[in-house]
């Protein structure tokens, strides 16, 4: 009677070509990703255009991979799910298409998933999903508190009016002179370092779930400015200490706050920053004071993009009937609804 | 022997289904519309107006570019995701060539063109022999001007094809006068059959490691190749 489903999972949105396979929206059968950083480490960023032309590159290999590693053939298939936005658009096309012509071949039916929608559902890779629950996302392109009452419901509660917090951590980094990615290294310095310096906190209106990184970016690169004007030294340590606490206490404050105030069950951390040590411990702390209220935190390899929770969050998108056509087209700017 | 043929590299969107020496059916646009909600409805509205299933198919022919750097990736994608997925051999063709196929029973050179911006073009120079197209001069990309002149140079009639031919035409006709000559509308397209039928005899290619002819580094890597020149150049 209840027939296991898998469904192929293909996301393609920023600098990995990844393709999945997922057993009843919880299992991973497979998880493959080509990460393209080696490449766009030479240029201290992500660039577009050479971006898109690796996808293409990859896209065949990766998705070859991921059915050889499941062990299945298309036949066996339930459907395709397929990230179609938010993203570099030139990026998204090429997962898209792939996935199109995928549908059409072997007759599969065909899901469009939102990229934050995926990242949540990385979640219900490590353990079942209970509601309501709170999500933060925070990656390079997403800093996002997303409360979802049920299955395939999501309501933005906060988002970032500027900066995403990574791409704040990377601006940061280039300001120190850190080399890309710079997340990783400013993580790794703020332990070595004091946060002795005094960096804004931008808390927005009172009641706001919303984020906003620049001025904090912008203070820390006319603190760095205005120390080398005087001859002072900075310790890089101590910066990075700094500024990673006022990023972490604004996104455990808010997140906190928001747990609270909706009553949620769980709260989910996901995106590309959950790796952040600094962030993890925060929220650790402070969720232990809340009382039966869940934290989950992803394994690294399920909170940086990847096709697994495409497919997961594809798997519930069927199930709720969900298709999408040979027309459907990528969105950079997809909202979440 | 069924082959599909997929074209978005440049303005014109086109999908052709050719069996042997028929043409089955071929969908052509030309209204600079995004070619990714496009492509599939249309191999899809192709190949059931001729009640062929994908499964049928046996050959895939796609318009490698040189062109839109986006519209040739949608064209590729699909193309190398059906053929791997299909398990059949893919071809490619250059986008150029496909144009430069509309020339039959034309005496003398045959100049295909797409605009590249900036008074380029991308370019090459081809003839027929018989019914074999050949390749005089490989696609590049080149100012029109320069390009006109040394086309004078072989004092021979040379027969433009392009959908952008009226962008340079004026330059064109300056230098050439006479020796320019200039297709009708139906001719400056690029025909998707045309396509099937020059890569129906080829030899298929690696479908992993298929990839556009873009003609051009990104920008990112030719700025970045010139730093490594200027740190090895100081290195020294
Ligand atoms: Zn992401």
């Amino acid at each position: 009677m209840n027939k296991d489903v898998y469904v192929l999972g293909i996301e393609t949105s920023c600098d990995e070509t990844a393709a999945a396979i997922v057993k009843n929206g919880k299992e991973i059968m497979a998880n493959v990703v080509a990460s393209q950083i080696e490449s766009h480490k030479r240029f201290g960023g992500v660039v577009p255009e050479v971006a898109s032309r690796h996808h293409v590159e990859q896209i065949t290999l990766v998705i070859e991979k991921a059915m050889h590693e499941a062990n299945l053939s298309f036949a066996e298939l339930d459907a395709i799910a397929v990230t179609q936005g938010p993203g570099l658009v030139g990026a998204l096309l090429i997962g898209v298409n792939a996935a199109k012509a995928l549908a059409f071949a072997h007759q599969l039916p065909l899901v469009a998933v939102h990229h934050i929608a995926g990242h949540i559902y990385a979640n219900r890779l490590v353990t079942e999903m209970k509601f309501p629950l709170l999500a933060l996302v925070v990656s390079g392109g997403h800093t996002e508190l997303v409360y979802m009452k049920e299955h395939g419901s999501f309501e933005v509660i906060g988002e970032t009016r500027d900066d995403a917090a990574g791409e704040a951590y990377d601006k940061v980094a280039r300001a120190l002179r850190l080399p890309y990615p710079g997340g990783p290294h400013i993580d790794r310095l703020a332990h070595e370092g004091r946060a002795t310096l005094d960096l804004p906190r931008a808390w927005l209106e009172d009641g706001s779930y919303d984020f906003s990184f620049s001025g904090l970016k912008s203070a820390v690169i006319n603190t760095l400015h205005n120390a080398e004007q005087r001859g002072e030294t900075i310790e890089i340590q101590d910066m990075a200490a700094s500024f990673q606490e006022s990023v972490i206490d604004v996104l455990v404050t808010k997140t906190i706050k928001a747990a609270q105030e909706y009553h949620v069950r769980q709260v989910l951390l996901a995106g590309g920053v959950a790796a952040n040590r600094g962030l993890r411990t925060a929220l650790e702390q402070k969720m232990a004071e809340l009382q039966e209220v869940e934290l989950v935190i992803p394994p690294l390899s399920l909170c940086t993009d990847n096709a697994a929770m495409i497919a997961a969050a594809g798997t519930i998108l069927f199930a709720h009937g969900k298709r999408s056509e040979l027309s459907l087209n990528a969105d950079p700017g997809l909202e979440l609804e | 022997m069924k082959v599909l043929a997929i074209d978005t590299s440049n303005a014109a969107l086109g999908v052709a289904l050719v069996e042997g020496s028929v043409v089955k059916g071929e969908i052509l646009t030309n209204i600079k519309k995004d070619h990714s909600t496009r492509l599939m409805p249309a191999v899809q509205l192709l190949l059931e107006n001729c009640q062929v299933t994908p499964q049928e198919l046996d050959l895939i022919v796609v318009a490698k570019g040189p062109g839109s750097y986006t519209g040739v990736r949608i064209g590729v994608t699909v193309a190398k995701t059906l053929a791997w997925s299909l398990n059949i051999p893919i071809v490619g063709v250059s986008s150029l060539e496909v144009l430069a196929a509309n020339g039959h029973y034309f005496n003398g050179l045959i100049c295909p063109l797409f605009d590249a911006r900036r008074g380029q073009i991308y370019t090459g120079l081809y003839r027929y022999h018989g019914n074999q197209l050949e390749c005089v001069e490989s696609d590049r990309i080149v100012l029109s001007s320069g390009w006109a002149q040394w086309l004078r140079e072989k004092q021979e009639p040379v027969l433009f094809l392009g959908g952008d031919v009226a962008l340079h035409q004026d330059i064109l006709t300056g230098v050439l006068g006479s020796l320019a000559v200039f297709g009708p509308p139906a001719l400056q397209l690029p025909r998707p059959s045309e396509l099937a039928f020059l890569g129906m005899n080829r030899t298929s290619e690696d479908v992993h490691s298929f990839v556009p002819n873009y003609v051009r580094l990104a920008e990112a890597e030719v700025n970045w190749l010139a730093r490594q020149k200027e740190q090895e150049s100081h290195g020294n």
